[in-house]
């Protein structure tokens, strides 16, 4: 594996402490048309997304729907076939390993979805659902399993005693925690969270995203924590990544990002963000954004925000924007605009 | 305190609804949906038990008493018995009941409507396991592979499905009863005439309703798993490293069965009539067999002189049928509760 041992690119953390290396990772979709189904064009869902997740830690990653981020959730967790760049994980890349060691690998990352009223077979009881991965992967003797699934019930706040019952008989914050239990089954090291909380009431929302930060802390697991809701990912995350149209435009510490928002698109995200006291709240300045996201199928040249981008120049329309540190080496700052540096 | 915790352990510890269960509950409660199936089961047992509850063969003739009403007896031996009378005779040898009256040839009609509910009900299990069989197989295939290999299944179905199937059979059951009468024997034409005879002439009917019927199944099921092969928790036991068959037994199948068997038991009263109507029109069963359908044709022309000829085994198959549908509706009504009062 020669792209392991490559020195990493400046502003990428390195040596063994990265769990998962993800490199100008892509997702399309073909657009087919016409009775022989010729393929006409991609929806670039996913379009050179760069990015390593330490081990440990929750990278939050937003931006608004039918950005791509659930594509790269599932295209890192190989649910997707990626059309391009590489997932590295132990060394291996895992879009081209093969398909029964990636089946194997999978009790090392798993997933928790965002329905969790469609997440769940409701043809089986909670025990079933739960101890289905150990089955799967051959864990542990059927009373081993049986064990196992009440410490997961126990470990996520359900009563043990509800394993024989069927998904349809819950709520949908007691479903989420099934979906967690589930995903926690094999001991996993890599989680990736696809928006676990916004189907859910806003008083259950808590209680999940406390239940997740606890099982991290107690279980030493590493989060991709994909959501819409800034102010859960700012709560839950240690570092951040803001996503639009198929590519990463700002990635940084929490703070850095909430902060001092360098990208023009993650300072009118943040606009966006009602402030609980409404004297501060009135004093908010919002920016506006115009217009819609273009189709991803079709996206904008140059930068694909400046379209929308109060501050876009020629350049803008011409160049696609590097990635440019602006942080540290240890603590980068990772921010895709010509202009970053400029609006201090 | 102890006891509250006891009385907690009681009320969680309750093994969960399934469901199937709680639908096969919503069932009981629907008192047609009950009453047809009852009607069914009560078929059934006729049907299994056809020597026990027909007092006479379905062949057996006697052309002194052809075309007798219902409920009349007659004394067909020399020896005369006095009294023969369905109130207070008991059935003996050489005194003829006839409980639904007899046909032109002098066969007991209940006999015949009792061993003609066989014919039915072996039309109705052929062909919904060949159409479930089939279907749900090639369906499922199908829909789960998807991209081309769905799109080449597809059209064979379509294919298909603009095939004239009833001509064929017709002109397929006239070619080997012809045949048959010619004295063929041997070859493919022999094995399928002997066949035939084996399934009592019913084989082209089993054909015409398999060949007819697996396509419509095949279609539902694809769909079925093209809507379920959406959900996240098929995703999730990909993401679980599930292989590909056991996705398709432990979270399809059992997903997406009930609305195929429900589909499935409101195409039965379809089978029977299929099979009453190629009978009446004489493509069915071989005589002596009965059939209901063959009986309503041998009777019709005297309809007016001899209405129980036909009314007799019309009122089997409607009530046959009847039974089958209100079962189909609650069915359907207790495994999809939208669909509750509609038709």
């Amino acid at each position: 594996m020669t792209l392991e041992n490559k020195t990493p690119p400046n502003g990428h953390a390195s040596d063994n402490d990265v769990l998962i290396r993800v490199r100008d990772l892509k997702k399309h979709f073909p657009i087919k048309r016409g009775v022989f189904r010729r393929q006409v064009g991609a929806v670039q869902a996913v379009d050179g997304v760069t990015f390593d997740i330490k081990r440990g830690e929750t990278l939050g990653l937003v931006g608004e729907s039918g950005c791509g981020k659930s594509t790269a959730g599932r295209t890192i967790l190989q649910l997707l076939e990626p059309t391009g760049g590489s997932v590295l994980w132990n060394g291996k890349d895992l879009a081209k390993v093969s398909r029964e060691e990636l089946r194997k690998s999978r009790r090392h990352m798993q997933m928790i979805f965002q329905d969790p009223y469609a997440s769940l077979n409701p043809r089986m009881t909670v025990g079933k659902i739960v101890s289905e991965p150990l089955r799967i992967q051959g864990i542990g003797s059927a009373s081993e399993r049986i064990d196992r699934v009440e410490e997961l019930l126990k470990l996520v706040g359900l009563n043990p005693y509800f394993v024989k019952r069927y998904p349809h008989e819950f709520s949908g914050g007691q479903r989420q925690r099934i979906g967690i239990a589930r995903a926690l089954s094999t001991n996993p090291s890599f989680i990736v969270a696809d928006e676990p909380i916004s189907a859910l009431d806003v008083s259950i929302q808590a209680q999940v995203v406390n239940l997740l930060d606890d099982l991290k802390a107690n279980l030493g697991l590493t989060y991709l924590f994909i959501a819409h809701d800034l102010s859960m990912v700012r709560y839950i995350s240690d570092r951040v990544a803001v996503m639009y149209l198929g590519r990463i435009v700002e990635l940084g510490e929490r703070d850095t990002v909430y902060d001092h928002p360098q990208h023009p698109y993650t300072q009118a995200l943040l606009s966006a963000i009602p402030i609980p006291n409404p004297k501060e709240d009135a004093k908010r300045q919002r920016i506006i954004l115009e217009g819609d996201v273009p189709n991803p199928a079709n996206p904008p040249s140059g930068c694909r925000f400046h379209t929308r981008c109060h501050y876009a120049t020629d350049i803008c329309r011409q160049e696609e924007p590097e990635n440019r540190n602006l942080g540290t080496a240890e603590t980068p700052h990772m921010v895709a605009c010509h202009h970053a540096d400029q609006f201090q | 305190m102890i006891a509250e915790l006891e009385l907690e352990k009681a009320q969680t510890e309750t093994k969960g609804r399934s469901p199937a269960q709680d639908a096969f509950r919503e069932f009981r409660r629907n008192k047609i949906a009950v009453g047809g199936t009852l009607f069914v089961l009560l078929v059934v047992i006729i049907a299994l038990g056809a020597p026990i509850f027909a007092p006479y063969h379905f062949a057996e003739q006697n052309n002194l008493n052809n075309r007798e009403k219902p409920m009349t007896g007659y004394i067909v031996t020399t020896d005369h018995l006095p009294d023969c009378h369905w109130a207070n005779t008991p059935l003996e040898w050489g005194c003829t009941i006839f409980f639904a009256g007899s046909d032109s040839l002098g066969r007991d009609i209940w006999s015949r409507v009792v061993y003609g509910a066989r014919v039915s009900l072996a039309v109705a299990v052929v062909a919904s396991s060949v159409a479930l069989g089939i279907g749900i197989v090639y369906g499922t295939i199908s829909g789960f592979a998807g991209g081309a290999v769905d799109n080449v299944m597809m059209r064979i179905v379509d294919f298909l499905y603009a095939i004239p199937m009833l001509p064929i059979i017709i002109l397929m059951t006239v070619y080997f009863k012809a045949l048959s009468r010619a004295g063929v024997d041997t070859g493919v034409a022999g094995f399928l005439i002997n066949l035939d005879r084996m399934a009592g002439g019913l084989l082209f009917v089993f054909i015409a309703m398999g060949a007819l019927n697996w396509i419509g199944m095949a279609r539902l099921a694809r769909g079925q798993v093209l809507s379920y092969k959406q959900k996240e928790f098929i995703e999730a036991a990909t993401a679980l490293g599930a292989t590909n068959s056991r996705i398709i037994f432990k979270h399809l199948l059992p997903n997406i069965i009930g609305p195929l068997l429900i589909a499935e038991s409101m195409a039965i009263p379809g089978y029977i009539f299929f099979e009453a109507a190629l009978s009446f029109i004489g493509l069915g069963v071989n005589p002596p067999t009965p059939s209901w359908g063959a009986m309503i044709n041998e009777g019709y022309a005297g309809i007016r002189s001899n209405p129980h000829l036909v009314l007799v085994p019309g009122l089997a198959l409607v009530f046959t049928t009847l039974a089958f549908n209100f079962m189909g509706d609650g069915l359907r009504d207790a495994f999809d509760p939208r669909m509750r009062g509609k038709n």
